[in-house]
């Protein structure tokens, strides 16, 4: 119960503990607790970020899924129009065409009985001018008679 | 030594309340004191070295468990001491921020050492009271008080010291100008200069009682919380002596006390560092 030097060495020993434990205890684990702290929150603010990121990116996939879907009714509805069209054409041309075949067939027919017609008119003719020269002989020129023999072939 | 029956209460008393004291000897020569008559004869130089060894052996103990753990700490997951240093840390930090307003990266450090120093210093109010003295005494040491912070000499060590850094930082903020001046402008202010005058020594008084009034409170509060606390341990441990029933109470009584001792110790520790950290705090603030 006696005040004396221990008192001092006591002082001595207080002022030596605490710049201790400031230089070699306090600075480095305050320094590791903050860096934690930091750490933590950064963290938390990145899994944050991430979590929206990831929202928004949902958000636009499904929006493309629609869009896509748009296009593609779009593109069917536009390949069924285009099919239809391509059958009316066809249908039109193939009718044209027949015509057309049926027409120029029709045109060589006639044609052809024409010539026909001519051919067998000539025939007829010289048939005719045969047989009236076997009948009269010599009476008949055909050079004389040739309008009266044409006259006779047209009415064929 | 309540169980060698020679030995009287008063004695038994007297004797687990007087430091192992070495000093100067009245024929000049240096030497441990052999009863607390003696002790108390070797005046200023002679040194408790009871206390100063338990003291100085705690505190390195706190901080050489401390600075090993700052020394491997890791910001990744902490282990078992890394977490409980860490948050006895969190604690002390908590606390110097809501009291202390300064800037000064002494003063959480400071608050850490007395905290974790003055509750071991105060844990050993917890080990039986004869165990220690016992022990040593087997091995011819006959006085020994474990409990550092019931000599105030240990209490008045440190609260000397907290009030020398309170001055420091005073003057280091204020300027010895201003220092002076809270000790001399308050409580009684004037605008007249005559009247300034002639309050200042008024008011040097209030303020200069005031300020020694802090360490001399800050060190008896301890001290005397832990004197009483031990000595109720020691009053108890009488009780063993003297049959089997009183020794049985005692025993009860002890388990009981100690219980609430926990509190105390924690208490008292706690309180002078908040005490501290408000000095500190004041030593900072401008009025």
């Amino acid at each position: 119960m006696n005040i004396n030097v221990t008192l001092l060495w006591q002082m001595v020993f207080f002022i030596v503990f605490v710049w201790f434990s400031r230089k070699f205890v306090w600075a480095p684990i305050l320094g590791a607790i903050n860096e934690r702290r930091t750490t933590i929150a950064d963290g938390l603010a990145a899994a944050e970020k991430g979590q929206q990121a990831e929202e928004e990116g949902r958000k636009q996939a499904e929006q493309f899924v629609v869009q896509a879907k748009a296009q593609a009714n779009e593109i069917i509805g536009k390949a069924e129009k285009r099919g239809s069209e391509l059958v009316e054409e066809a249908k039109s041309t193939a009718k044209d065409e027949g015509e057309r075949i049926l027409n120029s067939a029709r045109d060589e027919i006639e044609t052809e009985l024409n010539k026909a017609k001519e051919a067998l008119r000539g025939q007829v003719s010289e048939l005719a001018v045969a047989g009236a020269r076997q009948i009269l002989k010599k009476e008949i020129d055909p050079k004389a008679h040739s309008e009266l023999l044409e006259q006779l072939a047209a009415k064929l | 030594m309540a169980s060698s029956g020679t030995v009287t209460s008063g004695e038994y008393i007297k004797h687990h309340l007087t430091n192992l004291t070495y000093g100067p000897r009245p024929d000049g020569s240096w030497g441990f004191a052999n009863s607390s008559d003696e002790a108390a004869d070797m005046g200023f130089w002679a040194v408790n070295v009871d206390s100063l060894a338990w003291s100085f052996i705690l505190g390195a103990l706190f901080l050489l468990f401390f600075a090993r753990v700052a020394k491997r700490i890791t910001t990744a997951a902490p282990g078992m001491a890394q977490g409980f240093v860490e948050m006895v840390i969190e604690f002390i930090d908590e606390n110097v921020r809501s009291s202390f307003s300064g800037k000064n990266d002494v003063v959480a450090p400071l608050a850490l050492t007395i905290f974790c120093w003055i509750f071991l210093m105060n844990f050993m109010d917890l080990i039986p009271v004869d165990l220690i003295p016992w022990a040593l005494s087997l091995v011819g040491v006959h006085f020994q008080k474990v409990v550092p912070s019931t000599d105030p000499n240990v209490t008045f060590g440190m609260s000397i010291g907290v009030f020398l850094l309170m001055i420091y930082y005073s003057v280091k903020v204020k300027g010895l100008g201003g220092f002076a001046a809270e000790l001399t402008m308050h409580p009684f202010e004037a605008k007249n200069p005559i009247l300034k005058i002639l309050l200042l020594p008024i008011n040097f008084f209030l303020e200069g009682v005031g300020l020694i009034a802090k360490p001399v409170s800050h060190s008896l509060r301890l001290f005397g919380n832990m004197y009483a606390g031990e000595m109720i341990f020691i009053l108890i441990s009488l009780m063993f002596g003297s049959g089997i029933i009183l020794s049985l109470a005692g025993g009860t009584l002890q388990f009981v006390w100690a219980v609430f001792h926990i509190l105390v110790i924690t208490l008292q520790a706690f309180i002078f560092m908040v005490l501290t950290i408000v000095y500190m705090d004041m030593a900072h603030s401008h009025h």
